[in-house]
């Protein structure tokens, strides 16, 4: 599969996340307080909310629109909320993000 | 690896699983835990014995913790074996079947039994006590084959049982020893409702009366009473009362009076014995409802999970009788004494009956018949030991009547169908609502909100939930934290947080979570903003604001729309613009091809679908025609709305325009607890609609009058008045004084108007108008903390501040396949 740079690490805020647009799919790439980094897609399962915009804690974030609680490792919706959204291969390397191009986002952008 | 622990729970019922609930979530993997039961079933929910026998449920609606459960989380239940002795000395139990079980701790929630009364002919076939599943079966049983029942009891049990049988077909009789019905937890005038409205549904009751002896030979036949009549019956219900069940503690050597005795930490006198629910006695009081033994399952989990941190300080208990369509509730003391005080409410007509004890302007007890639907909030006011001084003439008329800032109930709840809707914002049904309770056996608010999403959003249902949680648990249900913490990641309280931050000289948010020892390594979305605020209101121009901890619209200084995009709106200073600033607007309008422009209610200017990476250069066209952010997005000040004044007006008094502007150049830029919104209206006519707002002044001929607490919204509340002044100097001194005391005083995310009903208006009219000195502290502490908080925050990111807010990364692709490096 192929790779994509996303630059340095330290272009993502700690407990904090950017967003990445690859053919028609928005990527939110997060950085949690431990300086793990994790990529899914920026859909909140429940109403389609910006997960990149939410408040990080722990490995899990807080959708800014209804406060669904995401958790950053599978994308699942946690405590009683159902649902899910994709997760994605992302890396870093040498100080730098790496993120696996999504097979959606290459079928969505031929 | 270390042996788990073996910890033995006597006691299959609602207290003792309960703490096993409790114990799985804190330390799953703690103990090796066997669970002994009398009764042949699996957990269930004892106080909705009373629906099951009404017909109105059945026993699989009210199983709490089906064998299934026990099995999937490790645990040995052996139901139908009773434990009979503790062998503490070599730490065993040992039950009927012979079966011997070692522990290394202990819980005994053995529960109580009905008392039977010594009557001759007590153990005839067709008398039964209540109190179980299997009674229940029997009083069912009976129900499809005889005609008269009779039950001896007029307190909330007897009057269930009466109920359910009637319901099943019988003619029942009601026995009472004494003059009114429940004189436990009614008053004679509540009593008599309550008998005259069982009477309309046909029951029959013979009281004041004792009973002399059960009559019959094969089976009971009837029941005498002392003066010698007899009343006819098949079925006997004896519903006289519980006694707690100590026989086991008693055999086993550990200490009993009335109950088994236990300490602040649910401990018996053998500490490695935990005892709780119905058959201890706590501080001399033993509890026959369900809320108390709640809060002791959560003691005793602490400490069996070596927490250690837990203490049970006793309970005041409310009740509610589970007959379908009587509403009657009562709390505490409700007879009152010599130093106390009686408000009471009657509308026979309507039958409708409340009464209040009140000693010291605080309530001690309430008795509610008919309209119970302020039980839960008096409550509440009698627990938190609330003044009510201040609503004292309303409070009467219930939370509605009293300002209440959108957490009321409407009309009985259990009046509505299922398909009504309870949560107006996240569309939740009432059906909706009950079914989780029972299918997911909910216990708490919060756990209705985490799973319906009722009542999670605007919270004005909060009510309305409760009294169903309320109804479909029982009656004697009862939201009862003594403490609130802050959310779930501490144990402690915003008051406590916010005492420690100042006292401690805590400056950073990890600090704080470090001393105060935080359950999550970096908080939640719910503590961490409430944090920010509270450091940054402490350490004024020292704290470093946290940017990471706030909402995404205090992160992009505009408020995020469904579809992601934000809305801009500058600030007008006191509601005025000019040609030149409309004309700027109408620019970036076109510019940026703002989809929706629209006049705000507090007389702003809001540019709606704004994408993210266009708000800086948004911002700085705005800027270049004199604009500065107007906070619309913030728990911040808002707007000041002003009238016209008399300028203009022929009807004004002061020159209401300018002086809005003058509040909203001092009070612009401070962050609050939550959204502040001001407004100045020239004359009584109040054109500017001051009186619904967090501070209206109302301008007069003779000076000008302050009002504090309104606020429009989710439910509203009409401003309290606070002081009139004389001049435009005290107007701003007061109006700062009192915005430091909220943003010093009230809960992250509570509006001035919940925030002034909880400490009252006698608090701040002291701390505000009396208070020369410590008001004018208040209002230099504001002062200095608007120094560091009137930066334009569009103008430092138009000029490039957190670029990377704004922008997308970019993706480019890599020289060679990552894999390869990685592995």
């Amino acid at each position: 599969m192929s790779w994509v740079d996303l630059g340095p690490l330290a272009a993502l805020p700690e407990r904090g996340a950017r967003c990445v647009r690859i053919g028609g799919l928005t990527v939110a790439i997060f950085r949690t307080s431990t300086g793990e980094v994790f990529a899914l897609r920026d859909q909140c399962p429940h109403r389609g909310g910006p997960l990149s915009q939410g408040i990080v804690h722990g490995t899990r974030v807080t959708c800014p629109l209804h406060d669904w609680v995401i958790d950053l490792k599978t994308g699942q919706a946690t405590g009683a909320d159902e649902g899910a959204t994709s997760t994605y291969n992302v890396r870093v390397v040498d100080g730098r993000i790496a993120l696996e191009l999504p097979a959606e986002a290459l079928a969505k952008a031929s | 690896m270390i042996r788990k622990r073996k910890l033995v729970l006597v006691g299959n019922g609602m207290a003792g699983m309960r703490a096993i609930e409790e114990l799985l979530k804190l330390a799953p993997e703690m103990y090796d835990i066997t669970v002994f039961g009398s009764e042949p079933h699996g957990n269930y929910n004892r106080i909705l014995l009373s629906p099951v026998l009404a017909a109105e449920k059945t026993v699989a609606d009210i199983m709490l913790n089906t064998r299934e459960w026990y099995v999937e989380n490790g645990i040995t239940l052996y139901a139908g074996d009773e434990v009979v002795r503790v062998d503490r000395a070599r730490r065993r139990v040992i039950a009927k079947s012979g079966l011997e079980v070692p522990y290394d701790r202990l819980i005994l929630a053995t529960g109580s039994n009905p008392i039977m009364l010594p009557l001759p002919g007590k153990d005839l076939p067709g008398v039964v006590s209540y109190r179980d599943i299997a009674d229940v079966d029997r009083m069912i049983a009976a129900s499809r084959e005889f005609k008269s029942a009779v039950v001896i009891g007029g307190g909330l049990l007897g009057l269930e049982a009466a109920y359910g049988l009637q319901k099943r077909g019988m003619d029942v009789t009601v026995v009472h020893l004494g003059a009114t019905l429940m004189e436990r937890q009614l008053d004679a005038s509540a009593g008599t409702l309550l008998k005259r409205s069982l009477e309309e549904r046909g029951l029959r009751f013979v009281m004041p009366a004792q009973t002399a002896a059960i009559v019959g030979d094969e089976r009971v036949r009837a029941v005498r009473f002392a003066d010698g009549s007899e009343a006819a019956a098949d079925l006997v219900v004896m519903a006289v009362g519980i006694r707690p069940n100590v026989t086991l503690a008693k055999a086993s050597g550990v200490a009993c009076e009335r109950g088994v005795l236990v300490n602040d930490t649910m401990q018996t006198y053998d500490p490695r014995i935990y005892a709780l629910g119905e058959c201890v006695q706590h501080r001399g009081a033993c509890y026959g409802l369900v809320a108390p033994l709640f809060e002791q399952a959560k003691v005793v989990a602490n400490h069996l999970a070596e927490f250690g941190i837990g203490r049970y300080a006793g309970s005041q208990t409310s009740t509610k009788l589970k007959v379908t369509g009587i509403d009657l509730f009562s709390a505490g003391d409700f007879t009152g004494g010599a130093d106390t005080e009686e408000l009471v409410f009657k509308d026979p007509a309507r039958g409708v009956y409340k009464k209040l004890v009140v000693q010291a302007n605080k309530i001690k007890g309430a008795v509610l018949y008919g309209d119970t639907v302020d039980g839960a909030w008096y409550f509440q006011l009698m627990r938190d030991g609330t003044a009510i001084n201040d609503f004292r003439e309303n409070v009467l008329f219930g939370q509605a009547h009293v300002g209440d800032s959108g957490t009321a109930g409407a009309d009985a709840v259990t009046l509505l169908p299922d398909t009504a809707e309870i949560c107006g914002c996240n569309g939740v049904c009432k059906g909706d609502i009950v079914k989780a309770i029972t299918k997911k056996s909910l216990f708490t608010l919060d756990e209705v909100r985490a799973h319906t999403k009722a009542s999670s959003s605007c919270g004005s249902c909060t009510g309305l939930v409760e009294q169903l949680l309320a109804n479909t648990l029982g009656g004697d249900y009862s939201e009862a934290p003594a403490k609130k913490p802050m959310c779930p990641c501490t144990i402690y309280t915003h008051e406590e947080v916010r005492g420690a931050i100042v006292r401690e000289r805590l400056k950073t948010i990890p600090k704080v979570m470090e001393f105060l020892e935080w359950k999550t390594p970096d908080g939640c979305h719910k503590c961490r903003p409430g944090l920010n605020f509270y450091l940054l209101c402490a350490w004024p121009g020292e704290y470093q604001d946290d940017k990471q901890s706030r909402f995404i619209n205090e992160r992009a200084h505009g408020n995020i729309q469904r579809d992601g995009t934000y809305s801009v709106v500058p600030r007008m200073w006191g509601g005025v613009t000019s040609a030149k600033e409309l004309r700027a607007i109408a620019d970036v309008a076109e510019k940026y091809a703002v989809p929706t422009v629209k006049v705000t209610g507090g007389q702003r200017i809001d540019l709606l679908g704004v994408k993210k990476e266009d708000l800086p250069n948004v911002w700085r066209d705005l800027n270049a025609a004199g604009f500065v952010s107007g906070h619309a997005y913030g728990k911040a000040l808002r707007t000041v709305k002003t009238c016209v004044g008399k300028e203009w007006c022929r009807f004004g008094t002061q020159d209401s325009t300018g002086l809005g502007i003058k509040l909203e150049r001092i009070t612009w830029g401070s962050w609050h607890p939550h959204k502040v919104k001001l407004a100045v209206s020239g004359c009584p006519r109040n054109c500017a609609e001051a009186t619904i707002k967090d501070l209206g002044v109302v301008c007069v001929d003779s000076g000008y009058e302050l009002h504090v607490g309104g606020n429009g919204g989710i439910k509203i509340r009409g401003t309290d008045f606070l002081c009139k002044v004389a001049t435009e100097e005290e107007v701003i001194e007061y109006c700062c004084a009192y915005l430091q005391l909220y943003r010093e005083e009230a809960r992250y995310l509570e509006r001035t108007a919940p925030w002034i009903e909880r400490v009252g208006l006698s608090h701040v009219r002291e701390r505000i108008v009396d208070d020369a000195k410590g008001r004018n502290a208040l209002y230099a502490r504001f002062l200095e903390s608007q120094k560091y908080s009137q930066t334009d925050p569009w103008a430092e990111r138009a000029a490039g501040t957190q670029a990377e807010e704004f922008a997308p990364l970019r993706a480019e692709p890599r020289p060679e396949p990552v894999a390869e490096l990685v592995s």
